[in-house]
């Protein structure tokens, strides 16, 4: 295994006609840790990570495995283990599909049964693909990442289709990648698919680098605030405004930008309003993330 | 040294999904029936010409003294030229069609090398095709022949000669269904157009262009036309009326190769080239 590469995008922008699907995109990411790549249907992920793998050619900027194209590497699947889509000629096996990447890229045979245990497909592995689920499809996509033992994983939506048994399994096998260290980068529409596994984030909205940092980080962007109700909400909302209360206006109530409900319900009480809700809305990094991306999917 | 591995990895495709061996039966099917069934009408028509232009209604009379043999042995190529080609084709188009051309760029990122790879590996399948269908046209055909008494031909160079070049005819269309599937990636498309062409338009093309001296000089390029001049024998130099204008044998083995290359080449540098989504 080869370790330490940094993933280096770039001023990276692709068009496809008149849609952009990548805008200007530049980040880093670090070798020991799981970077989740989060952004809503469309945010332009997976056009980011076939650029970087070099099946998709940009309209500006570079993507590099540590200033190294992927073109340019010189043993790529010992170098990058990458799985887009789960997709495979359906007449093959997926003991032989393993075999025909093998040899293309001059690995021993020796490591397919291996692979196959890593992502529990053995009991499977001699029928042909054609009849797999998606969560199996899955598992020979992973388990092709990791033919050549390499240092860097490029994930695109690895937990979609996976059952809660295999969605338990690879955050693990996340982790565990990460702590040997290696660069692990794995794409999501929903942060809290991969919440529990990854260290860092890197979000995308439109094409566009909305933030890239700590999970940790995230949590602390998002305030915490009010939610309050009313049986007359227009008495509420006249005795919100006079105290000054920013506030939307929700399904189940008001939602106030305030952290101390004691201070929303006190503007009740001098507007004279009664409550039937007053409490804190937790903090919830998917809200965070949701008003990051712009509340939400296109 | 990719190269050699991309060789490799390009055979292993072939053999591990069915269509293959698919093809191959269909094709020694099908040379078996053309094959074995026109060499005993044939034989059955030179040992009673009498019977034969009274059935016939005054049909092609077969001129006593022609050589049966090879005109019997090279359906192997006139009719089963179609089966290299389409699995050629199939080599590129199932790539794009089942979206394995993700895996196979990330194994090999150099694109030009997986498309050679795909050109050679494929010329040796044609090869193989071709080997199969001889084996086929050359055994019921003989046997037919044999059983009306007739010169078979195995003992002349000549024969051996004609199934030699028939078999590198195969390999070339192999390399040509390559070329093909580069240039048409919709696999639906691409085998519509190798049935169509190969079935139809061309053998149309072929007659109406034989019609007359100054289109016969052209058609003599089409390709079927000039995979029968490399072969040196075809069923359609009896059944096409008219000017019979051929290339001389490697002539017609540089038209194929030419259609190869420059449809490879072609497709490589368009549809190949471009972005894997
Ligand atoms: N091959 C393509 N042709 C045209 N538009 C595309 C193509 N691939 C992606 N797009 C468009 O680019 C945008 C980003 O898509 P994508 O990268 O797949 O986003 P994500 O993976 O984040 O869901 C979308 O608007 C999508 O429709
Ligand atoms: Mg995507």
């Amino acid at each position: 295994m080869e370790s330490g590469i940094p993933i280096e995008i770039t001023g990276l922008s692709k068009h496809f006609g008149h849609v952009v699907a990548v805008d200007d995109l530049t980040f880093t990411v670090q070798p020991g840790r799981v970077t989740g790549f989060l952004g809503p249907n469309g945010a332009g992920k997976t056009t980011t990570l076939r650029v970087l793998l070099g099946l998709v050619h940009p309209n500006a900027g570079t993507a590099t495995f540590g200033g190294t194209p992927y073109a340019s590497l010189p043993r790529p699947l010992e170098t990058v283990g990458a799985a887009l889509d789960a997709n495979f000629h359906p007449g093959r096996t997926a003991r032989d599909h393993l075999k025909v990447y093998a040899t293309a890229t001059g690995l021993s045979k020796a490591r397919v049964p291996v692979v196959l245990e890593q992502v529990g497909m053995t009991e499977f592995a001699d029928r042909r693909v054609g009849g797999y689920s998606l969560g199996m499809r899955q598992r020979l996509a992973l388990a092709y990442t990791l033919l050549g033992d390499p240092g860097v994983f490029v994930l695109d939506e690895p937990i979609n289709g996976l059952d809660p048994e295999g969605i338990k399994w690879i955050r693990g096998f996340l982790q565990s990648l990460a702590h040997e260290g290696r660069t692990v980068l794995v794409s999501s529409h929903l942060l809290s698919e991969v919440q529990q596994s990854v260290d860092e984030v890197v979000i995308i909205s439109k094409g566009r680098l909305v933030k890239s940092g700590t999970l940790v980080s995230l949590e602390l962007d998002s305030a915490p605030r009010t939610i309050a109700d009313s049986p007359d909400r227009e008495a509420l909302s006249a005795a919100l405004d006079e105290a000054g209360l920013e506030y939307t206006e929700g399904r189940n109530g008001f939602i106030v930008n305030e952290p101390d409900p004691g201070r929303v319900g006190h503007a009740a009480f001098l507007g004279g309003v009664e409550l039937n809700t007053l409490h804190r809305l937790k903090s919830g990094l998917e809200e965070s993330f949701l008003s990051l991306v712009g509340g939400g999917e296109e | 040294m990719s190269f050699i591995r991309a060789i490799g990895s390009e055979f292993q495709k072939v053999f591990t999904t069915r269509m293959w061996w698919l093809l191959a039966l269909l094709l020694a099917g099908y040379v078996a029936l053309m094959s074995g069934g026109f060499g005993a009408f044939l034989g059955w028509a030179s040992a009673n010409p009498d019977a034969a232009a009274a059935a016939g209604g005054g049909g092609t009379p077969i001129a006593p003294g022609l050589d049966l043999a090879p005109l019997v042995y090279s359906f192997a190529t006139s009719i089963g030229y179609v089966f290299p080609v389409l699995l050629g084709a199939l080599a590129v188009t199932g790539e794009f069609r089942h979206k394995t051309l993700t895996p196979t760029f990330l194994a090999e990122p150099h694109r030009t090398t997986v498309l050679t790879a795909k050109f050679l590996s494929q010329f040796a399948m044609g090869a193989g095709l071709g080997v199969i269908a001889f084996a086929v046209s050359v055994g019921t055909g003989a046997a037919a022949l044999a059983g009306f008494g007739l010169d078979t031909g195995l003992d002349d160079p000549d024969t051996w000669a004609l199934i030699g070049r028939g078999v590198l005819a195969m390999a070339l269309w192999g390399a040509i269904g390559v070329g093909l599937g580069a240039l048409v990636p919709n696999q639906v498309a691409a085998i519509v157009i190798v049935i169509a062409f190969t079935q139809f338009v061309e053998p149309i093309l072929r007659f109406t262009a034989s019609l007359n001296e100054v289109t016969a000089n052209i058609g003599k390029f089409l390709p079927g036309a000039a995979s029968d001049a490399l072969v040196g024998a075809s069923f359609y130099n009896i059944a096409s009326l008219g000017t019979a204008a051929t290339l001389e044998w490697w002539q017609g083995g540089l038209v194929l190769l030419g259609i190869a290359l420059v449809a490879t080449f072609i497709g490589g540098a368009t549809t190949w080239r471009g972005d894997v989504s």
